[in-house]
């Protein structure tokens, strides 16, 4: 453990340059510091002796080559990219720039124009008209028997000024309802 | 006089791609390198390598020389790595700690001759030694391992470090000293000063006066 010669404080303290130290890049001062330290520190002298040696040490990895397929492979995956779309590429085709632009036209055009504004007098008139409707359907009902009675309609002068249709007599109507 | 890389990248966004060849034969080695040691799986390294290139390839357009080229291209490939490390940790946790580091036979034939054919015997020593570094820079966390393989082997420089794994420049020197210290403890039957003395000290380093 360092710290034996210069207090540990001081060790710690040069821990931060002795990188830069090593490198011959740290600043005069810093520098100065560190050398004033490790005249007074001999396991920091040691442990700076050792990263010099780990240094070597390191210089012992074998480099790798790249294989020989590298740069074919490279060029394959280079190739494989689908073209590049700049900022013209990415506006659509005139026709369907002309078709989007007529319905947006088109739905603005429909949502900006009047509404049709239901007014209270309009509504009590439809509720009216439909009580009308359900009136004369509910007497008609109510009038069914005397519609079905074929004596009493034979005998309607206004139904005999109808045209008959075609192909059907007046005796083959009696017939059926007898 | 030959193009600094942001000059090469920008001929490539106007269209040059002899200017991305150039680019992929200068950086093609230091990053399936660099990849392989971060994921220790060389067909993995390779595919990423490949990755990186095509998203360089892919936002050439867009490119803009803020930083220098190294620095996006190894944020790039770091991003990548970091990301299969963490997708394949469940896997390789299930891997044997005894089980033979993966230097291979391709990184032997793939080192340069030497001069001299080694013999069995030294050629055993150096894969043994080489696994040893392997596997303790592979021990070290995602982080560390990174900072250290751009700092001993890519020669990065501090800011370029930091930028690239997101830190300021003092938490990097930090991150760097615990890293070295914890090689430094693992390697300790490699690292011995008094039997290494001969040896030639850190090329990145002038010996410090």
């Amino acid at each position: 453990m360092f710290g034996k010669d210069g207090s540990e404080k001081q060790c710690a303290a040069i821990e931060s340059k002795l990188i830069a130290y090593l490198d011959g890049c740290a600043a005069p001062a810093e520098r100065h510091a560190v050398e004033e330290h490790l005249s007074g520190c001999a396991s920091c002298r040691t442990r700076v002796e050792e990263f010099r040696a780990l240094s070597s040490v390191l210089d012992d990895l074998p480099e790798i080559s790249p294989s020989p397929a590298f740069d074919a492979s490279l060029r394959a995956r280079i190739a494989a990219e689908p073209p590049r779309r700049n900022f013209w590429n990415w506006l659509p085709s005139p026709r369907l720039a002309f078709a989007v632009t007529a319905l947006v036209v088109i739905s603005v055009w429909l949502s900006s124009g009047p509404r049709v504004i239901t007014r209270p007098s309009v509504v009590s008139q439809a509720i009216h008209e439909s009580k009308v409707t359900a009136e004369s359907d509910f007497g008609m009902i109510r009038d069914l028997p005397v519609l079905e009675n074929f004596d009493v309609i034979s005998k309607f002068d206004a139904l005999s000024e109808l045209p008959v249709s075609p192909g059907v007599s007046t005796d083959e109507v009696k017939k059926e309802t007898r | 006089m030959a193009r600094t890389d942001v000059q090469l990248m920008l001929d490539v966004k106007a269209g040059d791609e002899l200017s991305f060849e150039l680019l992929l034969r200068k950086y093609r080695s230091p990053l399936v390198n660099f990849l392989y040691r971060m994921v220790r799986d060389r067909a993995v390294a390779e595919d990423l390598a490949q990755e990186v290139f095509l998203r360089v390839y892919r936002a050439r357009q867009q490119y803009a020389p803020s930083a220098k080229f190294t620095t996006w291209m190894f944020r790039i490939a770091t991003n990548l790595a970091l990301n299969s490390v963490r997708d394949n940790r469940h896997r390789q946790m299930e891997i044997s700690m005894d089980q033979t580091v993966d230097t291979g036979e391709d990184e032997q034939r793939a080192m340069e001759v030497p001069d001299r054919a080694p013999s069995v015997e030294q050629e055993l020593v150096a894969r043994s030694r080489a696994e040893l570094i392997m596997k303790a820079i592979h021990a070290l966390p995602e982080k560390q391992r990174a900072a250290v393989l751009l700092h001993k082997y890519q020669e990065l420089d501090y800011d370029e470090i930091a930028r690239v794994l997101e830190c300021s420049e003092s938490a990097l020197k930090s991150l760097l000293f615990r890293a070295y210290e914890t090689l430094r403890v693992e390697l300790a039957p490699l690292v011995s000063p008094t039997v290494r003395t001969d040896r030639v000290p850190d090329h990145r380093s002038g010996q410090p006066a």
